[in-house]
């Protein structure tokens, strides 16, 4: 999986693009970085490995005006389609250079088992084996015990859009009836400990709001409800209630947009499972309205629309 | 009013101006007797209803909050109520994940000359919040912005 087919690519695709967004190497061996390639002798920075983990779809809206070439992973990929939907880009000005991939790592985890000690080197090898030098000495690990939990139920490893592939595609061996799992898990405790366990996770939020910016579908960005004066939603209290009133609304205006990316969770420093009430909203979303998003262009995020009769809809009695 | 505690507990309402508005003016000019637990916020439609009006009311002291606008396919904006619907439904999916009783959010339709059904919506929903209790401890901080 080595990014070799991917500069050859990339190469064609910058002709005729202004820009081309991928990943290079950031200031150690288990960081990526995004990088902006405009000029040919830039391509050989590109790099492809499991710690390309950003999803560099989302710079797509605020490059609108430009013609934009683009790295994805399956997962990343929902994003365009999202964006799609919601009318966010000019496809024909993107061109998506999709990557299989078979599923990236977390950083924090791969920094825990290794005692956070400064990172020497990273080694992937083939068989998933990850080998990661420090100066306490080399520890091995497999990927599959340091990645994010999205890639354990991930259903789509194959970009769902794309004009270039750099790899051959791969089949999703997961189960789709997993991928909410946890959500119907949640389900089966008392409202009293649903009530105590998010109210220990949202009083660690400091609010300073990564989770919103990495947020592909947080399109608002300055505008923002949670920092607007007029009309003030939340003030700068930091009590309790202000902290899960911005959740609220991160959740509420993600209703049947969020393409499960986990960026917020990957970027809070508080370590708050900031996706998860957005897992239920999908869940939800597709037993009402059997819409899952970020896979069919197609489709009309169900906000976004509304049937005269709602099958699944039934009125609620006192 | 006798089921209904003694102490008020607070609840929010929120009317759509042409029919549920309405409705409780009926209810009113009618003289129907109706428990005083409700406060009610008019908005021009349910549509107007941000589903966060009702999370910023139940964080900041509401027990309970009742929404009611225009019966499907009698929207004053023709599909204003078809889109508060889903989203409705999103947050009374939503609210007990939160570990907060759906029960404490009702939403429902009544027409401008349903007066006695807003009479009977009103006091039964003021009677499950009355069972359900003060959503806030007194002692807890909820002091809003
Ligand atoms: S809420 Fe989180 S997982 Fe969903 S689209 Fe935004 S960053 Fe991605
Ligand atoms: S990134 Fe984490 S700490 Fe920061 S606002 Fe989001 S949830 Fe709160």
């Amino acid at each position: 999986m080595g990014p070799e087919k991917m500069k050859e690519i990339i190469t064609d695709v910058l002709k005729d693009v202004d820009v081309v967004i991928g990943y290079k190497q950031g200031f150690d061996k288990l960081h990526a970085t995004p990088c902006f390639i405009n000029k040919a002798e830039q391509i050989e920075e590109i790099i492809w490995s499991p710690v390309c983990v950003q999803n560099l779809a989302s710079f797509l809206p605020s490059l609108k005006a430009k013609k934009v070439g683009v790295v994805v992973k399956g997962c990343d990929s929902r994003t365009i389609v999202q964006y799609m939907q919601e009318g966010l880009i000019d496809r024909s000005k993107v061109v998506v250079v999709g990557i299989p991939c078979t599923g990236v790592v977390s950083v924090k985890k791969v920094l825990d088992k290794v005692n956070h000690q400064p990172i020497e080197d990273v080694v992937f090898e083939a068989d998933g084996a990850i080998l990661v030098k420090t100066p306490a000495g080399e520890t091995k690990l497999s990927l599959a015990d340091v990645s994010p939990d999205k890639c354990s139920t991930c259903l789509y490893p194959t970009p769902v859009v794309y004009d270039h592939l750099a790899a051959e595609p791969i089949k999703s061996v997961k189960a789709p009836e997993d991928v909410y799992k946890d959500v119907e898990e949640f389900e089966g405790k008392s409202l009293e400990e649903r009530k105590v366990y998010w109210e220990k996770e949202f009083d660690r939020c400091i609010r300073c709001y990564a989770c919103r910016n990495a947020c592909p579908m947080c399109v608002c960005q300055d505008s923002c409800i949670a920092e607007s004066r007029d009309p003030h939603w939340i003030s700068q209290k930091s009590n309790l209630s202000e902290k899960f009133m911005f959740h609220m609304i991160h959740s509420i205006h993600l209703a049947g947009r969020c393409v499960e990316c986990g960026e917020c969770e990957r970027v809070c420093p508080m370590g708050i499972p900031v996706n998860a009430l957005k897992k239920k909203l999908n869940h939800d979303m597709k037993a009402l309205y059997n819409y899952e998003p970020g896979v069919n262009p197609e489709d009309k995020p169900p906000m976004y629309t509304f049937s005269v009769e709602e099958k699944k809809i039934e009125e609620h009695k006192l | 009013m006798s089921e209904i505690a003694p102490k008020e507990l607070r609840i929010v309402g929120f009317l759509c101006n042409w029919c549920s508005y309405g409705g409780a003016d009926t209810a009113g000019v009618s003289r129907f007797r109706q428990p005083t637990d409700l406060r009610i916020i008019r908005v021009p439609c349910s549509g107007r209803v941000d589903p966060l009006f009702i999370v910023k009311a139940l964080l900041n002291g509401a027990d309970g909050v009742l929404v009611s606008g225009c019966h499907p396919r009698d929207c004053h904006y023709t599909d204003g109520n078809f889109y508060a619907r889903r989203r409705l439904e999103m947050l009374k999916q939503l609210l007990p994940y939160l570990g907060i009783d759906e029960k404490r959010f009702h939403y429902t339709w009544i027409s401008a000359s349903e007066g006695q059904r807003w009479q009977k919506t009103v006091t039964d929903f003021t009677n499950q919040i009355h069972k359900l209790g003060p959503l806030h401890s007194t002692t807890e901080a909820h002091s809003g912005s």
